[in-house]
């Protein structure tokens, strides 16, 4: 029998190491257990000539076609986006874009503001020293003042322009639509330990440099230091409770695949809007027949993914190609409700600066841009270095009908039931796809491209997986209260991106790290009567 | 790791031909096609994990050409690549991409692009910083961000 430990928090991705490193404070006995291990970056891809095949392999961002030992599969063949994640410590950050807006005010009252949805229970201001806080500890770099963003303070200056940029920012004007250096967690300085970014470009599966933040080399050197046990290659199973329905531990399997007991006085889910529900719905006992804290039955459902409509050209100038951070540039344009388009609330656009030869060579093969034959060579020279991108993440409004449940067949490598996910894009999710896709091509047009494909919803584009255990302050219509406790279940929280009630139309981590930071926050302020 | 089974003689030979289809040799370039030896033996010492659908993509080429591929006149060649291009899913485009993510990493042919030989890291690449006063017309026109009851 292990000793019990005060706090376990299970999965040490983007919440799970801000939470870890929020609460070490407390000097209380934390434990994570995290199914994956160390990432090392002599091993990244960008470290090498072969460096864009990896993608198509080990470092596939689908966990399904990576089939690493730390992965799990995820049964989403009912859904005609698939999802994307990565399991290590730092999670998903070790493979994400690095592009870092939050949520704006007016996301958390969209039933107030616009009739759909719902309201979240705590609004921006809550959330707003978790931001700085976060923006800090993972190094933002950015151009403070963007008129249609939240107010932010990169510690950072913003990325270069590049030539991508300039062609982005041209077009832009002329059209008389909004843009601005985005903010991202791509260090332009010597930043914490961390070097400055040198542009190896293939940013997404992991950055060699350091110079892309993730919370391996964020949040855990500090949280370790401060005295918290983070025990790798452990894969939870299921969270355990006792006779007074309070969470007694989990069991998981160590290393070498044998299953061990950890008890606990807390335990904080952070395996995000797929693992969290998996976990709890694997979690199901005699007293909680339904899966733990599900008592709402809404735990797995109401999964939001942000569908992508993307569209793409190639201009006659060079672009940055894979020389750069895919991403340097943002609209907000039309990110609020315009009831006149057809559709509500809105999304977010973040613009590409080009790709590198084989994934042009690949992907415009596939688009049947570019031909097998003799004037193969001719055509390629004319895209190879010229593409320029425009992808709008659309906000996605909860439905109960998208879910994450367990797949009856499906197991993973340890036998846990693997999740299955059943998703549709709604209409008023294609109009809004509709309407980004018109205003990408004026865009492409007016910046001189031609060649312009789409690709709508982006097929592998499930990088946000959110709402599957939704906040709120109802116990019939939530999961976790408003600072994240588990209605049912009061040593049981959540941190991670399934306790959003909306989306937004941003990329989520940001705001899913303020999350953490705030309900570690509150835990800290109720340490004496945290289970009242 | 398992021992990925490899190609046999035939497959090899298809393989050879149907990547000389899609990329073949330009005098105009100066680039050798993907049939080319060093391509061909890079395709063939990476497959790992893709050796199964490659082959399976193979086989149905085979079943399309009825004889190797390379023994078929012009034109029923590029009817049966277009068939196997059209209707071989997933295993097809498995194939194509392999010739492609090899093709697109050897040392002449990154040469004819212009390109570096060599890994990003370490040393990246330098970007120009541009011009921010850009920005000017969007800090013109300002907007406000919408409000929150």
């Amino acid at each position: 029998m292990k000793d019990p430990v005060d706090v376990l928090i299970i999965g040490a991705g983007a919440s799970g190491a801000a939470v870890a490193w929020s609460l070490a404070e407390t000097k209380m006995h934390i434990l994570c257990l995290e199914q994956g291990g160390w990432m090392n970056p002599a091993e990244y891809p960008s470290t090498g000539r072969d460096w864009e095949a990896k993608f198509y392999g080990e470092w596939s961002s689908s966990p399904n076609v990576r089939g690493r030992p730390e992965d799990y599969p995820i049964n989403d063949d009912n859904s005609p986006i698939k999802v994307v994640n990565y399991n290590a410590v730092g999670g998903s950050t070790v493979m994400y874009t690095a592009h870092w807006p939050r949520l704006h005010p007016s996301d958390f009252k969209v039933k107030t503001l616009d009739g759909v949805a719902d309201d979240w229970p705590i609004d921006y201001d809550a959330l707003t020293p978790f931001f700085e806080e976060n923006d800090r500890m993972m190094g933002t770099s950015g151009l403070s003042g963007d008129p249609l963003s939240p107010l932010t303070h990169p510690p950072m200056p913003q990325q270069p322009m590049g030539l991508s940029g300039a062609i982005i920012g041209k077009a832009m004007n002329k059209r008389g639509w909004h843009w601005w250096p985005s903010d991202t967690t791509v260090a332009t300085m010597d930043y914490e330990g961390r070097a400055r970014c040198v542009n190896l470009g293939h940013c997404t599966p992991a950055c060699a440099q350091g110079a892309k933040s993730s919370t391996d080399i964020t949040y855990w050197p500090h949280a370790v230091r401060a005295g918290v046990e983070l025990r790798t290659h452990c894969r939870v199973r299921e969270i355990t409770t006792d006779e007074t329905g309070m969470a007694s531990g989990v069991v998981y399997y160590d290393k070498d695949g044998v299953a061990q007991f950890q008890p606990a006085h807390v335990v904080i889910i952070a395996c995000n809007g797929v693992g969290t529900p998996r976990l709890l719905l694997n979690s199901a006992s005699g007293r909680f027949p339904n899966g733990l804290a599900n008592s709402s039955g809404l735990v797995g459902k109401n999964l939001m993914f942000h569908p992508y409509a993307q569209i793409y050209g190639y201009v006659k100038e060079p672009t940055d190609s894979n020389r750069a951070p895919p991403t340097c540039l943002w609209s907000k344009e039309w990110y609020d409700t315009d009831l006149s388009r057809g559709f509500v609330r809105g999304y977010g656009v973040q613009f590409v600066r080009g790709a590198g030869p084989v994934f042009e060579a690949v992907v415009s093969e596939q688009k049947g841009i570019l031909p097998w034959g003799e004037d193969h060579h001719r055509v390629f020279r004319k895209l190879n270095g010229h593409r320029l991108g425009f992808s709008a993440i659309c906000e996605d409004l909860p439905e109960e009908h998208n879910r994450v449940t367990l797949d009856p067949v499906l197991k993973d490598s340890h036998g846990i039931p693997a999740p299955k996910i059943d998703y549709t894009i709604s209409e008023n999710s294609r109009k809004m796809m509709e309407h980004a896709l018109a205003r990408g091509r004026e865009f492409l047009e007016t910046a001189g491209a031609s060649d312009i494909c789409a690709n709508s919803p982006i097929p592998w584009g499930g990088w946000h997986l959110l709402g599957t255990a939704r906040m709120g302050t109802d116990p019939d219509r939530s999961v976790v209260n408003e600072w994240g406790r588990t209605h049912d279940v009061k040593n049981l929280f959540i941190v991670d991106g399934s306790i959003f009630v909306t989306s937004g139309g941003v990329n989520p981590t940001s705001t899913i790290q303020a999350l953490a930071l705030y309900i570690a926050d509150q835990m800290k302020q109720r340490l004496a009567n945290l289970f009242d | 790791m398992s021992e990925q089974p490899s190609l046999t003689p035939r497959q090899r030979q298809d393989l050879g031909t149907i990547a000389a289809m899609i990329i073949p040799a330009s005098e105009e370039y100066r680039v050798p096609g993907a049939d080319d030896q060093i391509i061909q033996a890079d395709i063939l010492a990476t497959l790992g994990r893709d050796t199964k659908p490659v082959a399976a993509a193979l086989d149905h080429l085979a079943r399309l050409a009825g004889m190797p591929l390379a023994d078929l006149a012009p034109d029923a060649r590029d009817g049966v690549a277009q068939q196997f291009r059209s209707a071989g899913g997933a295993p097809a485009a498995t194939l194509v991409r392999v010739v492609l993510q090899c093709y697109y990493r050897d040392d002449r042919v990154l040469r004819s692009l212009g390109l570096e030989l060599r890994a990003p890291f370490p040393k990246g690449y330098v970007l120009p910083d541009g011009d921010w006063s850009l920005l000017d017309p969007v800090r013109a026109r300002a907007g406000t961000l919408r409000r929150a009851p």
